[in-house]
């Protein structure tokens, strides 16, 4: 497959804490073709931010092991000044609190036209302002002219997302990473965003890792699927595949917590517990395995590795097929016993 | 942004007022009034009595503050008892030499904090930081009169690269080179000596904003915008961190007030410090008051300009 764009193996992200390191991301390889929007999915503090901030580059101290092949350059490996040309050039990022990602002193204007200015030293400042405005319309800015001039504290958080993504497009990338792009927003401007995104998807042709808490999303705008747990991937597969067939008791989880209407019992389903930080992480084992403690310490496999079940449909560990929900057993349980 | 700046000096006029009224206050608490730096006081107490009345000295003490003001407002403090000559006549030279002696201080506080802060604040936690982290706790801990004697002993009296005391070599023509470059030869070692200590806490400062700004997600976006770590910092973490540093300035001024008076004492060097010590020891009630008028005054402007300078380089104080 040559549409692939950035091939990933084997990638572990670790960050010193003390004496040691400690992995936030262990292990993972995954592939992003163009045209695709790769939505990763987990907890907070699954690694995922760590994941997105190691393809870019913009770990200060993290030490990088794997590799990140981005059209035959392993990113892992990169010098500053290879980084520095690909950053904001071929790969755009969007992060999830826009306020706090643009520099307060500077007109918003400003902070995208240096973003252009930085990978076309020798384009010209008129032009550069007609492209700025070009970009705040082509985000959905009404009046672009008045907004080149404003600080962000002047604009609403809605807006102020949309200044992250035209400066995150402003040299069309190849690969857009969003990093929870709707997290800190409103019910329906997240909508508004995402709809821009997926217009974007549509003119830009990027390949897009779309990260997110949010199922929702998920099945709104992705292709495929990467389920993160703790740093690694329990299960990766098509959206369609992933939302009807999850396998991994994580995703099964996951899946089971999104509230429903209709769903009384939703609350039951919700996974105790919260992602074990760094340097609590089990390194030996099954990392989920601490959350469903009424499953069986036999059923656990001792190293759980990725298994492909179907084509594409990969699955950490084969025990997932003993895995039940507590309340679904006992339903059963009663229903064996009326 | 006008109205902020018009209704930030609007503000000073009360304090300005309060001050004045205080200044008044201890005037009047302490013995003696105008009459009695002019008058011998051998004459007839008939006389003196008349005179007051004469003056207005026996005028309801409102009257006399107005009286006291207008005079204020015109430059006029009254008679210095000591030196019997006119307060503002006896100020005016050292209040040049003070002014002249400040803003020496205020070049070199800069001068040293900005590389200094600088340098501790991008690179934190290497040996270079440590030492300059060191220097800024001796300058806090050392107090001010005592680090300037020992500068003064060393390189005024054992050295002997600075003059002692005075703020120009006598005899020198004033317009004339050597004039400007004798003041500033006296100038050079206090200010330099007030400016190695006040200048700490700005290097303290810089550093931390520096440190604080740079972990600053937009920090992350510039570096993910594709610039070089150079200009991250040229353009976005020093620009970022400078800019409250200017703010500091106004405060600065105020903190100077109380520095040229041990300075300008140890040095010998006649400015409004110097005069200032001298007048409560000489009890010149007359020069006192119009010192901490003048001091008063100083501080309100210092503040009015650290908020107004605040308010042209901060966009978000601009609008409110
Ligand atoms: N610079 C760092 N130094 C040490 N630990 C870090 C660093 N950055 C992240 N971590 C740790 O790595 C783990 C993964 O963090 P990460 O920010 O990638 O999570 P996330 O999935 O993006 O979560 P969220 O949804 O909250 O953004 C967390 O335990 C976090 O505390
Ligand atoms: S060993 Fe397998 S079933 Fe058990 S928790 Fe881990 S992945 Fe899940
Ligand atoms: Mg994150």
């Amino acid at each position: 497959m040559n549409d692939v764009l950035l091939n990933i193996k084997n990638l572990k992200t670790s960050f010193r804490i003390k004496d040691d390191y400690y992995a936030a991301v262990d292990d993972v390889s995954l592939t992003v073709r163009k045209n695709e929007v790769l939505a990763i999915v987990g907890e907070s503090g699954s690694g995922k931010s760590a994941f997105a901030f190691s393809i870019m580059g913009l770990h200060t101290r993290a030490k990088i092991e794997g590799e990140i092949d981005y059209k035959g350059i392993n990113l892992a490996k990169a010098n500053a000044n290879q980084m520095k040309k690909l950053r904001g050039n071929e790969m755009g990022m969007i992060f999830q609190d826009a306020l706090s990602a643009l520099n307060p002193l500077m007109v918003v204007g400003a902070q995208i036209d240096e973003a252009i200015l930085l990978h076309n030293p020798k384009s010209s400042k008129s032009l550069r302002k007609k492209q700025v405005i070009n970009l705040l319309n082509q985000v959905g800015i009404p009046r672009p002219e008045k907004t080149y001039d404003q600080y962000p504290h002047e604009l609403s958080g809605g807006m102020r997302q949309r200044i992250v993504i035209a400066m995150a497009i402003s040299n069309q990338p190849e690969l857009l990473i969003a990093d929870e792009p709707t997290t800190a927003l409103d019910v329906t401007i997240q909508s508004q965003i995402l709809d821009l995104i997926k217009e974007l998807k549509e003119t830009i042709h990027a390949g897009i890792i779309l990260i997110t808490h949010d199922l929702g999303v998920v099945a709104e705008m992705a292709d495929r699927v990467a389920v993160m747990y703790a740093g690694q991937i329990v299960e990766i597969a098509d959206v369609y595949t992933l939302m009807e067939n999850p396998q991994h008791p994580y995703t099964r989880s996951l899946l089971n917590s999104i509230p429903t209407l209709n769903e009384v019992k939703e609350e039951l389903h919700v996974i105790q517990g919260v992602v074990p930080s760094l340097q609590n992480l089990p390194r030996t084992g099954c990392r989920f395995a601490a959350r469903i403690p009424w499953i069986e310490e036999s059923a656990h496999e001792a190293s759980p590795e990725l298994h492909e079940i179907s084509p594409g449909h990969y699955v950490r560990c084969t025990c997932y097929k003993d895995f039940y929900f507590p309340e679904q057993a006992e339903e059963e349980r009663n229903y064996v016993a009326n | 942004m006008w109205k902020l700046i018009v209704r930030r000096t609007l503000i000073t006029i009360p304090q300005i007022i309060i001050l004045s009224i205080l200044v008044f206050i201890l005037a009047q608490a302490m013995p003696g009034d105008a009459l009695t730096g002019l008058i011998d006081p051998n004459i007839d107490p008939a006389t003196i009595e008349a005179m007051r009345e004469r003056l207005g000295l026996n005028n309801p003490w409102y009257v006399q503050y107005f009286d006291w003001i207008k005079g204020v407002i015109q430059g006029d403090f009254g008679q210095s008892f000591r030196f019997k000559m006119p307060v503002s006549e006896l100020i005016g030279d050292r209040m040049i030499n003070t002014l002249w002696l400040s803003l020496a201080t205020l070049i070199l506080t800069y001068l040293i904090a900005i590389p200094l802060g600088i340098i501790s604040g991008r690179f934190n936690d290497t040996w270079l930081d440590r030492m300059i982290t060191g220097y800024t706790y001796i300058g806090f801990a050392a107090p001010l009169f005592i680090f300037a004697l020992v500068m003064l002993f060393i390189f005024g009296f054992q050295l002997g690269w600075f003059p002692t005391s005075g703020s120009v070599a006598p005899g020198t023509e004033p317009g004339t080179f050597a004039y400007f470059i004798s003041k500033l030869n006296h100038l050079l070692l206090p200010a330099l000596s007030m400016a190695l200590i006040t200048t700490v806490s700005t290097v303290q400062y810089l550093r931390s904003e520096i440190i604080d700004t740079k972990q600053k997600d937009f920090i992350v976006t510039a570096r993910a915008k594709g610039s070089s770590e150079s200009r991250v910092y040229n353009r976005h973490v020093l620009r970022n961190s400078l800019l409250p540093i200017a703010a500091f300035f106004g405060y600065e001024i105020t903190g100077l007030i109380g520095g040229t008076i041990f300075i300008e004492n140890i040095f010998g060097y006649p400015g409004m410090g110097e005069l200032f010590l001298s007048s409560i020891s000489l009890r010149d009630y007359s020069v006192m008051t119009a010192l901490v008028l003048l001091f008063g005054l100083a501080a309100i402007i210092g503040a009015l300009l650290s908020d107004i300078i605040l308010s042209l380089v901060d966009p978000r104080i601009r609008i409110k």
